[in-house]
């Protein structure tokens, strides 16, 4: 030793000073790592492995515990593993395991180290080396060590036995192959007396069959085995968790198993294997209703248990037996409801899944209201949970459960209200679709939206913006149900409006435009004595009847409420509206005489000009461009009626008809339906031949040149005039494109009608936003779903159960999403099948000793009697198994240990050859006592020896 | 499979951390942080479970156990059991308590290398190994000897890790 390296050894700082030193904190606790770090660097480069190793100890331990890189370390690692002395070799080890992966480069270099370490005489190397192995070990790694690894595995050391054991399921998920060369040896140590060792190799069988259940199917006999004779709790639990997954794949094995499965259930005093006994029946072997009375039982001792844990587990164990059977978690519906307020997070959201579980059409009022109150009480990270999962269970499969649109409406807007509300933009879209897709929700719809708009509190808070948003779109879209337009206008510019974000503030703005067309439109529709035509129809023609005519009416008491300028039109409009109901008639005869009268329009103007004018000077485009719109619509307006105050409704018919003209047009326009679109009505359309949709689109400049001003552009499929036939709305003139309509757009759209949303009757083409295509399995709802304006002529109704694109286009997606997650990965594959080869190569004797009882007991070869056989043939398998056991010993001869690969894969070779032998061997034998039975030699097939 | 062992105190710092899918440190750091966070969150005398799919991805869940100043966070998959690891975590301290006579914080934060090899013990590359402390006593102390042995070879001894406190 150099005298340097002593001076470095006798001054170094040991990981304990190093610990201290960080607890003393002088300097601060990074500051002191840094310069710890520069020690450590300076020290591992020492030539003196005691000096090295202690610095790598406190690099690990920084690394470990404050997270300071060492993968720059690597090499020094591997120096300190090759020390013969132990405790150096362990700090090596330590820091290889912790630090090493699969790009680590020097990876290559630890091969003979770990062989070396792996076939020493002293235990607790060989537990380095194998606990290294488990956590690094690579395809290459895994491929070289098998040998050893496959020796270790008959160790008569019972801790390194089971470390051996522990460490095959990474060699097997790194090299399938090893499968051929260890797989047996593993199985035989199932047979092991030791505790230790069994609860090693079912740990192992867990894992492995956790990942591909199909293949261990063969060594059910053994797993059940265990089942039945083991009295440890740990080994039983893996051993249940095993079965739990065969029992799902096959059916025979779930029917031997139920009865010892419920013995342990009776018998255990141990809850977690009381637990996982629930926890198999509930998910495997749900059939036998012995096992599930007994398990549903345990649940309820689960779910009044003191202690939190256990409660929770008997929650979760509902939780998974729901699917299929309901009415346990209806029975327990108590318990689960009053878990809601539980203190703990856990066992609140999982007895919320399960809540959610139980919704149906007929409870969900009451359920939601209950959640609804429990939110508020609640946490803001529950609340929104239980919004959250409200908002998803209505929805689901549009809307399926919700009977009653303007309760669910007015839910929403009360989850909107609730002060810890995230779930804006769910909301928001809900509002939204709701809008497009149910008709008769719309009326509801405005009511929310205006008490929500109205309130000046709300916008303080940014998590409401969404919601705000999407009220503001559907009351400007459905402003004709509104009571009082003019006090919408007023709410969506009110001050405070400021504080919403640029793009919201927009979709206010757009709303404000929309409404003053309607005002104005309604306005002047009067005074040019066009009688409007009659009303929408939502619950009843009443109600409906009487709204409408409300709305106009109220409208104007905010403005103009001394409005008495008499005016000719008023008398004609009572006139001409029918059907006023009785017991509001007075009310609707006082409003009617508050029509929009001139002088509330000219108020009305003006408010929105003295609050839009402010925004002309913003930078925000999306607003000044909105502003800008209304504001020269309004110019436009004044202009065009100067002396729209006077009563000489002759003159200014005339004059305002040009007024009326723009304005007709734009309502028009804004009347367009705007209906829900699929997600798949893009893929819909077939591209027809000749369509070059990435084509320049520079011709179309000279189209759009002759086209007219662009406020008649918009097509005029539908114009807001509705009748109320019987109770269902009807689109009038859907075929008849309305006469502003530019020549050149009728000329287009009847050479390409195809490209525009269906509108008229002639339509077979079908339809892409049609959410009931796929629904009619639930009639009752049908007058609660509507569509876009397309869908709502009658004679479009037996369309409706035509063509149902959207749902299988879900279902589709479903099923394949599943497949999926189902798929296994290659690698998994790639073992599974070499296990699968593996046992089939061990199978034929079991099956063919069976076949032989069968015979000599004159069992008739039926499968029934074949199942009461699994125990039978197991007591003569362990028979066999034992003869099974010498021939390995026998193999073992051959195969101690070969440090050299390619002696090795010959190994691998001689026992795939050995197999076949057998194989043979047993194929004539079998043949020789008549018994065919392919099912042994078939890969894939259910493994004989299930039987 | 168990997939990570940490214990921490109740400020969050993390005493041992052991991850047996191979994690980089940032990535090591942001986990134990939002485990923190999620566990300081926690009320008194609520379940030692926890929702763990958040932090540690699909299919991970969480156990953990207070004990004074220590929280002791078992994270697993769906092939152990619950209650299972609950046992464990009380195996694992039982055996730190059986090693240092009361384990308090500041054995775990002065003998971290003998708390690793008492976990490695037990846990072996994600599984269950060894669930009995008796056993692990054992071996601990067999490793403690050949430590010894191995030190005393050296010319200047030093106080390892492993020297009693």
């Amino acid at each position: 030793m150099s005298g340097p390296s002593i001076m470095e050894t006798l001054f170094q700082r040991t990981l304990e000073d190093l610990i201290k030193g960080i607890r003393l904190q002088l300097i601060g606790e990074s500051a002191f790592i840094s310069k710890a770090m520069e020690e450590i660097r300076k020290e591992i480069k020492s030539t003196d492995l005691q000096t090295k190793s202690i610095a790598l100890q406190k690099l690990s331990y920084l690394n470990s515990l404050y997270f300071v890189d060492m993968s720059w370390a690597a090499f020094h690692c591997i120096e300190c593993m090759s020390s013969s002395r132990f405790s150096l070799k362990r700090i090596g080890y330590v820091a290889v395991s912790q630090s090493f992966d699969e790009q680590t480069p020097v990876l290559l270099l630890i091969t003979n180290q770990l062989r070396k370490d792996l076939g020493s005489v002293n235990e607790f190397e060989a537990g380095l080396a194998l606990d290294c192995l488990a956590n690094i070990a690579t395809v290459d790694l895994a491929r070289d060590l098998t040998p050893e690894v496959f020796t270790l595995l008959g160790s008569s050391k019972i801790p390194v036995r089971k470390k051996a054991i522990g460490v095959i399921l990474r060699v097997f998920e790194k090299y399938p192959e090893a499968v051929r060369v260890c797989f047996k040896r593993l199985v035989e140590n199932l047979d092991s007396p030791d505790s230790r060792i069994l609860s090693a190799v079912v740990g192992v069988f867990c894992e492995l069959a956790s990942r591909d259940p199909r293949s261990y199917l063969p060594l059910a006999p053994e797993f059940y085995r265990v089942l039945v004779d083991s009295k440890n709790n740990w080994v039983l639990i893996k051993i249940l968790k095993i079965f739990t997954k065969l029992a799902a794949i096959e059916p025979r094995v779930a029917k031997r198993i139920v009865e010892p499965v419920c013995d342990h259930m009776r018998r255990t005093g141990a809850k977690s294997l009381m637990f996982e006994c629930i926890r198999t029946v509930v998910s495997s072997l749900s059939e036998y209703e012995i096992a599930l009375k007994l398990a549903v039982s345990k649940i309820r001792e689960l779910l009044v248990d003191e202690d939190a844990n256990i409660k929770y587990l008997g929650l979760h164990a509902l939780s998974i037996i729901a699917p299929k059977h309901l009415w346990v978690v209806l029975d327990n519906q108590e318990i689960v409801i009053k878990s809601l307020i539980d203190a703990d997070a856990n066992i609140q959201s999982e007895s919320l899944r399960l809540v959610m579980a139980v919704i149906s059409r007929s409870n969900v009022v009451d359920i939601s209201h209950v959640l609804l109150s429990y939110g508020h009480k609640s946490d803001p990270d529950f609340c929104n949970e239980i919004i959250g999962s409200i908002l998803s269970a209505c929805s689901h499969n549009l809307y399926e459960i919700v009977m009653d649109f303007d309760w669910y409406v007015s839910l929403l807007g009360e989850m909107s209200r609730i002060p810890h509300c995230q779930k804006g933009e769910e909301i928001e879209n809900q509002l939204i679709d709701i809008g497009m897709r149910v008709r008769d929700a719309r009326l509801e719809l405005i009511r929310v939206g205006r008490s929500l708009l109205i309130d000046p509190a709300l916008l303080g808070n940014p998590y409401l913006y969404r919601i705000l948003c999407a009220a503001a779109w559907v009351c400007g879209e459905y402003v004709e149900f509104s009571t009082n337009p003019p006090e919408l206008v007023e709410a969506l510019l009110q001050p405070r409006t400021s504080m919403l974000p640029p793009l919201i503030r927009a979709v206010y703005l757009q709303s404000v435009l929309k409404i003053l067309t309607f005002c104005m439109y309604s306005h002047l529709q009067k005074q040019s004595s066009i009688s409007f035509p009659s009303s929408h129809n939502l619950e009843g023609v009443m109600a409906e009847c009487v709204s409408r005519r409300k709305t106009r009416e109220s409208s104007d008491i905010l403005t103009s409420a001394q409005d008495d300028v008499f005016n000719p039109m008023i008398s004609e409009n009572i006139l001409c509206e029918e059907d006023i109901p009785v017991e509001t008639k007075g009310e609707n005869l006082f409003f009617e005489k508050n029509r929009f009268s001139q002088e509330s329009i000219v108020n009305l103007l003006n408010a929105i000009e003295s609050a839009l004018e402010p925004l002309l000077g913003t930078l925000e485009v999306e607003i000044l461009e909105r502003a800008r719109n209304v504001l020269g619509l309004i110019d436009l307006i004044k202009q065009q009626i100067p002396n729209h105050l006077s009563p000489e409704e002759e003159s200014f018919s005339r004059e305002a008809s040009e007024v009326w003209k723009l304005i007709r047009s734009m309502n028009d326009a804004f009347c367009e339906e705007l209906g829900p679109v699929s997600f798949t009505a893009q893929e819909k359309i077939q591209l027809p031949e000749g369509l070059v949709l990435e084509e320049n689109l520079r011709e179309l400049d000279s189209i759009y040149g002759i086209l007219q001003p662009p406020l008649n552009f918009l097509p005029q499929r539908e114009e807001r005039v509705e009748e109320l036939p019987d109770s269902e709305w009807r689109s009038r003139d859907d075929l008849e494109p309305s006469n502003e309509s530019t020549s050149l757009l009728v000329e287009h759209r009847k050479r390409h009608g195809l490209y525009y949303l269906p509108s008229g009757v002639s339509n077979d083409y079908p339809l892409a936003n049609d959410p009931r295509s796929g629904e009619h399995d639930y009639d009752e709802n049908e007058d609660l779903i509507r569509l876009a304006a397309q869908s709502l002529a009658p004679k479009k109704k037996p369309n409706y159960s035509k063509p149902r694109p959207v749902v299988v286009r879900l279902e589709e997606g479903e099923a394949t999403s599943h497949i999926v997650s189902k798929k296994p990965n290659s690698k998994y594959d790639l073992l599974s099948g070499v296990v699968q080869d593996v046992l089939q190569e061990t199978n034929p004797m079991e099956s063919s000793q069976k076949g032989k009882e069968k015979v000599s007991s004159d069992v008739p070869p039926g499968s029934k009697e074949n199942l009461q056989d699994l125990v039978d043939p197991m007591g003569e398998r362990s028979g066999s198994g034992k003869s099974k056991h010498r021939s390995h010993g026998k193999e073992r001869g051959h195969k101690i240990p070969k440090k050299n690969d390619r002696e090795k894969d010959e190994n691998c070779e001689r026992a795939r050859q050995k197999g076949s032998h057998r194989l043979g061997r047993k194929k004539t034998r079998q043949r020789a006592e008549g018994q065919t039975d392919l099912h042994a030699h078939t890969p894939g097939q259910i493994p004989d020896l299930l039987l | 499979m168990i997939r990570a062992v940490i214990v921490m105190n109740t400020q969050g710092k993390p005493r041992l951390a052991k991850f047996y899918d191979y994690q980089p440190v940032e990535k090591q750091q942001e986990l134990i942080r939002s485990v923190f966070a999620a566990l300081s969150n926690r009320a008194e005398n609520v379940s030692n479970f926890m929702e763990a799919e958040s932090i540690f991805g699909p299919d991970s869940r969480l156990v953990y156990k207070h004990y004074a100043t220590l929280y002791f966070v078992f994270v697993f998959d769906s092939s152990e059991n619950e209650l299972a690891m609950l046992d464990l975590i009380q195996v694992f301290v039982e055996t730190l308590d059986k090693c240092f006579r009361n384990v308090c914080e500041l054995d775990i934060v002065f003998n971290y290398s003998k708390m690793q090899s008492i976990l490695d013990e037990i846990i072996f590359g994600g599984q269950v190994l060894e669930t009995s402390s008796v056993e692990v006593m054992k071996a601990i102390e067999e490793i403690s000897k050949l430590e010894a042995a191995s030190n005393a070879i050296s010319l200047i001894p030093y106080a390892s890790g492993w020297s009693r406190r």
